[in-house]
Formats: C-alpha cells, sequence, structure tokens
C-alpha cells in the first residue's frame, strides 16, 4: 500500500546555524514530509535521511503528478517495513539542496538574489544539526529511529554521534566511515565537469539564464557507473548494440545510450551547484577525523542500538567498510546487528527490495520501537 | 519469534557467570543468546552466517553479526569475552584448529558443546557396516554437514595435545547427565576450557 497524496511541508528557522565551515547561516529553511501519526508519548518517531540526489519526499504521491512516488515507497509506507500504521516517519530535504529547503537556487535574504557560489559548503554534520532543529519544531526529543542508505546511513551514524540523547536507534545502510581515495576521485571528476562547463559561470549562472547541462550530465554519468555492479551491467545490458556498429561516436552499445539517458534526466532537474556541495559533503564525511584515525573512539559517545546493513555486490562502500562501523561498535561494547545482504545490484540495492533486507528491517524495527 | 531450547543449553548457562559477556559463535536463531541474556544477564554477540538465522536473531532482539567463521573472528579483539561458545558447529567446520584458536584469543574461556560419535547405537551401525544415523545426527552419508565428527575420547586426546585446561566437561543423554562410560552411554559431550 502507498503512503497516498502527500503535501509537502516548510519550516523556517531563524536562529542562525553555525556551519563547520566556520560560516554561519543566518536563517534557513528546510522542506519536509511526514507520514503516519506522532503518538501521545511521542516515542513512534523515525527520520529518513537522504542520499545525493534524493529529497523529503520519501514515500507516496504528490497530487496531480504522474509518476511522482518518493524515492524510498518500496520501504515506507502502510505495511511495508517502515510501516507508517505504526510509526511517524520524517523526510527531510537536506541544506544546499534543490528540492525546497535553502540552497543554492533559493534567495540569499542579504542580497534578494540566488545564493548561487555564494551558499556555504555544508557537511553532513551541518545536515544533522538542522535536521535537529526541525526534530525541535516537531516536537520531537528523541528518535526511535534514523535511517537512511549511503549518505543517508552517514547521517544516521553522525546522529547516532552528535546527538547520542536525542536516538534510540540508527540504521546505517550500505554506507562508509569514510570515503576512500578511490570514491573522492569519482566525485572529483563530477565536480571537474561542472566546474569546467563554460556555463558554470562560476556558480553564479542562475543570473545569465543558463545551466551547466553538459558538466552535470557527465557527473551523472561517473556517478551512476559506481552505483551498479559490473555484473549486474553485464547482465542488463552487456555488449549489446542498439543498432549495429556505424563507426561512429553516436551511441552505440545500449550501456551508453542508458548513461546518456540517466545524464540527460538528472541535468533536466538536479542544481550542478548543490551536487558539488553534496559531493564536498561525502568527502569531508570523516567522524574519525577528529580521534587521530580511530573509529571506535569516534563512535564512543554513540550509545544507541545499531543496525548496519551492507550489500555483497557494492563497490562504491563495500560491506568491509560497513564491517570497519560494526567493529568500531563492538570495540565501544554497543547493541549492533550486521547483515550482508547477497543482492547482485551493486550499491543501489539499498533501494531495492530484495526480500531479505526488507525482512531485516521490519524485523529490527518491530523489536527496536514499541 | 519463538525460542528453542537445545539439551546443552541449561548447562552451558550454568557455566555463564552473571553479567557476563559472552560470543556465540553460530548462534541460529539466537535462543541461546536471548536466554543468556534473560537468565545470566549475558551480553555480546552472536554470528551467523545463514540468512534466516539472521532473520530470526534480529527477530529475537539478539545482537548477531552476519559472518563466516570459517574466516575467523578477526571483528575482535583479543580477550574482548568471558566466553566464547560452539554450541554442536563444530563437527561442521572445516578448520577445527583454527577455530578453537580463535577462540580461546577472543575469550578467556571456551564451551564447546557436540555429538559424540563413540555413543553405543553409532558404534552398533558401524559394526553392523552403516555409516550411522541418529537423532544427534539425522544425516545421510551424503548429504551430512558434518565433516568433522569425533569421540568423547578423541575429543579429551585432542585437549590434551594442545594443552587446553579442561575445566569441566559433561556428557548428556536425553538431556540426562551420563557419568558412567561416558564415551559409551553419552550422545552429547560439553566442554569448558582455557589455553594452558
Amino acid at each position: 500500500m502507498s503512503a497516498g497524496v502527500v503535501t509537502p511541508q516548510r519550516a523556517a528557522f531563524a536562529e542562525p546555524l553555525a556551519l563547520a565551515s566556520g560560516a554561519t547561516l543566518p536563517s534557513f529553511e528546510l522542506a519536509y514530509e511526514t507520514y503516519g501519526t506522532l503518538n501521545a508519548e511521542r516515542s513512534n518517531a523515525i527520520l529518513i535521511c537522504h542520499a545525493l540526489n534524493a529529497s523529503h519526499h520519501v514515500a507516496g504521491v504528490h497530487a496531480g503528478e504522474a509518476d511522482s512516488e518518493g524515492w524510498w515507497d518500496n520501504m515506507v509506507g502502510p505495511g511495508k517495513p517502515v510501516d507508517t500504521r505504526r510509526y511517524f516517519v520524517v523526510g527531510v530535504n537536506n541544506l544546499g539542496s534543490c528540492f525546497g529547503s535553502s540552497g543554492p537556487a533559493t534567495l540569499n535574504p542579504a542580497t534578494g538574489k540566488p545564493w548561487g557560489a555564494d551558499f556555504p559548503i555544508v557537511t553532513v554534520e551541518d545536515w544533522v544539526d538542522a535536521q535537529a532543529r526541525l526534530a525541535d519544531r516537531l516536537g520531537i526529543a528523541r528518535f526511535a529511529a534514523v535511517m537512511g542508505g549511503s549518505l543517508g546511513g552517514m547521517q544516521a551514524l553522525s546522529w547516532a554521534i552528535r546527538y547520542p540523547d536525542r536516538i534510540a536507534s540508527a540504521l546505517v545502510i550500505a554506507a562508509a566511515p569514510n570515503l576512500s581515495a578511490q570514491n573522492i576521485a569519482f566525485n572529483e571528476v563530477a565536480r571537474t565537469a561542472i566546474l569546467t562547463d563554460p556555463d558554470f559561470h562560476d556558480g553564479h549562472f542562475y543570473e545569465h539564464g543558463v545551466k551547466p547541462v553538459r558538466g552535470l550530465r557527465v557527473a551523472r554519468m561517473v556517478g551512476h557507473i559506481t552505483y551498479i555492479s559490473d555484473e549486474q551491467m553485464a547482465q542488463k545490458f552487456g555488449r549489446q548494440l542498439r543498432e549495429g556498429l556505424n563507426f561512429s561516436f553516436a551511441p552505440e552499445f545500449q550501456i551508453e545510450s542508458y548513461l546518456r539517458y540517466q545524464g540527460e534526466k538528472f541535468a533536466e532537474y538536479f542544481d550542478a551547484n548543490t551536487y558539488l556541495r553534496i559531493t564536498k559533503a561525502l568527502d569531508y564525511f570523516d567522524p574519525a577525523a577528529a580521534t587521530g584515525g580511530n573509529l571506535a573512539r569516534a563512535l564512543a559517545p554513540a550509545t544507541c542500538r545499531f543496525l548496519v546493513i551492507a550489500f555483497t555486490t557494492d563497490w562504491r562502500f563495500p560491506a568491509a567498510r560497513s564491517r570497519e562501523i560494526v567493529k568500531a561498535l563492538v570495540d565501544n561494547r554497543r547493541d549492533v546487528s550486521y547483515a550482508e545482504i547477497a543482492a547482485p545490484h551493486g550499491h543501489d540495492a539499498f533501494l531495492l527490495d530484495t526480500p531479505q533486507y526488507h525482512a531485516i528491517v521490519r524485523a529490527y524495527l518491530e523489536r527496536a520501537v514499541r | 519469534m519463538t525460542l528453542s531450547m537445545r539439551a546443552d543449553f541449561s548447562t552451558i548457562a550454568g557455566w555463564i557467570a552473571p553479567g557476563a559477556r559472552v560470543l556465540d559463535l553460530g548462534c541460529g536463531d539466537g535462543s541461546l543468546l536471548s536466554q543468556l541474556r534473560e537468565s545470566r544477564g549475558a551480553a555480546g554477540y552472536g554470528i551467523e552466517i545463514d540468512d534466516a538465522g539472521v532473520l530470526a536473531s534480529i527477530g529475537n532482539g539478539v545482537n548477531v553479526l552476519q559472518s563466516d567463521l570459517e574466516s575467523g573472528l578477526a571483528g575482535f579483539d583479543d580477550q574482548s569475552f568471558d566466553s566464547v561458545i560452539l554450541s554442536q558447529t563444530l563437527q561442521a567446520m572445516r578448520r577445527i584448529e583454527a577455530i578453537v584458536d580463535e577462540m580461546l584469543r577472543v575469550g578467556r574461556e571456551a564451551i564447546i558443546s557436540f555429538p559424540n560419535f563413540g555413543h553405543w547405537s553409532h558404534r552398533l551401525q558401524v559394526l553392523a557396516g552403516r555409516m550411522p544415523v541418529s537423532e544427534k545426527l539425522p544425516y545421510q552419508w551424503y548429504d551430512t554437514p558434518n565433516i568433522h565428527l569425533c569421540t568423547i575420547a578423541d575429543f579429551d586426546a585432542f585437549c590434551v595435545q594442545r594443552r587446553f585446561r579442561v575445566i569441566e566437561r559433561v556428557v548428556l543423554h536425553d538431556a540426562r547427565r551420563v557419568s558412567l562410560l561416558p564415551n559409551l552411554m553419552g550422545s552429547l559431550a560439553i566442554y569448558r576450557f582455557r589455553s594452558a
């Protein structure tokens, strides 16, 4: 069953937000959606954190919009693993995004013009601090669970460290304790594609009435490669041709046209300044940096219960990275369960509905949220 | 979720100090850990490779880590548990010496239970020319996961050879203790030992 028609909401915060970079956001807005009902004890709230290209629109549909299912509609809804008949679920759009929360494309209150390149670079920790303000606004002193996949899982981890009294359990899915050099390298290719697009105008392209769509396309294409496993790509596309060899540079292999299509689609709706910032937030995430590289010490403040999930064919954030998180939690004698899901899809598996994966999330939440 | 009760559980529970930290290797549905938590206030983790076991353990509210025991216990520091338990799993493992060494590395004490291949019913079946099939060993030779079966005398010799200090040994049949001719009359053996 679907969560049905949902209406996005906005919350404005007049209190300045101090950022990790040292900059301060004088005020900001967050777009969010909620599903289900907060119980009288306010003990059934679950926060869903989004990854690179998603938003507050987690589940359900928007009225009058075709194909507007939320990005985690298979996970969140009535009777789904995150059952909105039992839990009060909050989806929030992160700062710097382009789907409603304050970001490069929204107006800078000081100038009345879009922030553009002047919107500060934000981190996972900044996002979590902003999310905590939203929790205050919604009257949620403590989340029963904070969960997310990939970059969303990093936010759940950060919640556990920064707000140990405000989170009962963290579900860290297809995540990593930091990015590897290879992960950062892919991000840098994506950023270079955007930064060198002549339509980028140092991030002030809004004023020029153009968008650096070429750079965004390439950024998405390279990112997309890392979301899929080699075996999945081989199975889906192999060396299939569209028509045959034309001895030209037009897309001939199916994988070429697929990647181009993904790039085109993405460049239509995504903001280049947001892409730059989100990849930076990924690169910067490294809770152990504050403890001399010792992840166990970095996680020492995190007292909540954990469920860590990895997927066998994920080569972007391989299972070994999740096991680093598990090891650090075990070293701290924390309550943690770890599931390694056999799935062929690669990193994208966290968005799909492999039965074992969904059964585990369902079973864990049934125990954790009572 | 329902919890299962195996014959060796109450013996093992008796060897766990209140509030002890335990690691249960091959924890299945988490029943033993769940019972140790209830009866002894013990905390710790189970390790399980099977998807159904991991799911059932999570449903039972047990900390379970999905991992292959054959690849060792690299995720655990030396001497970080009071007891490391291997309940009726030894006989299905490939590298016995490696896992026992790992148990004694991460735990102060190892607890191992296994079906006794020396039980008289097994001996009779071998005498009659057939591989034993029994309640404790319900498999046919061609589909058995049990690749390292041993007798109580074999395990005693193993402990001597490896210089393990056996603290206690309990032999059971039909959930009752066997003291007379244990290697002949017992179907399940439970050992508690440390390194010398």
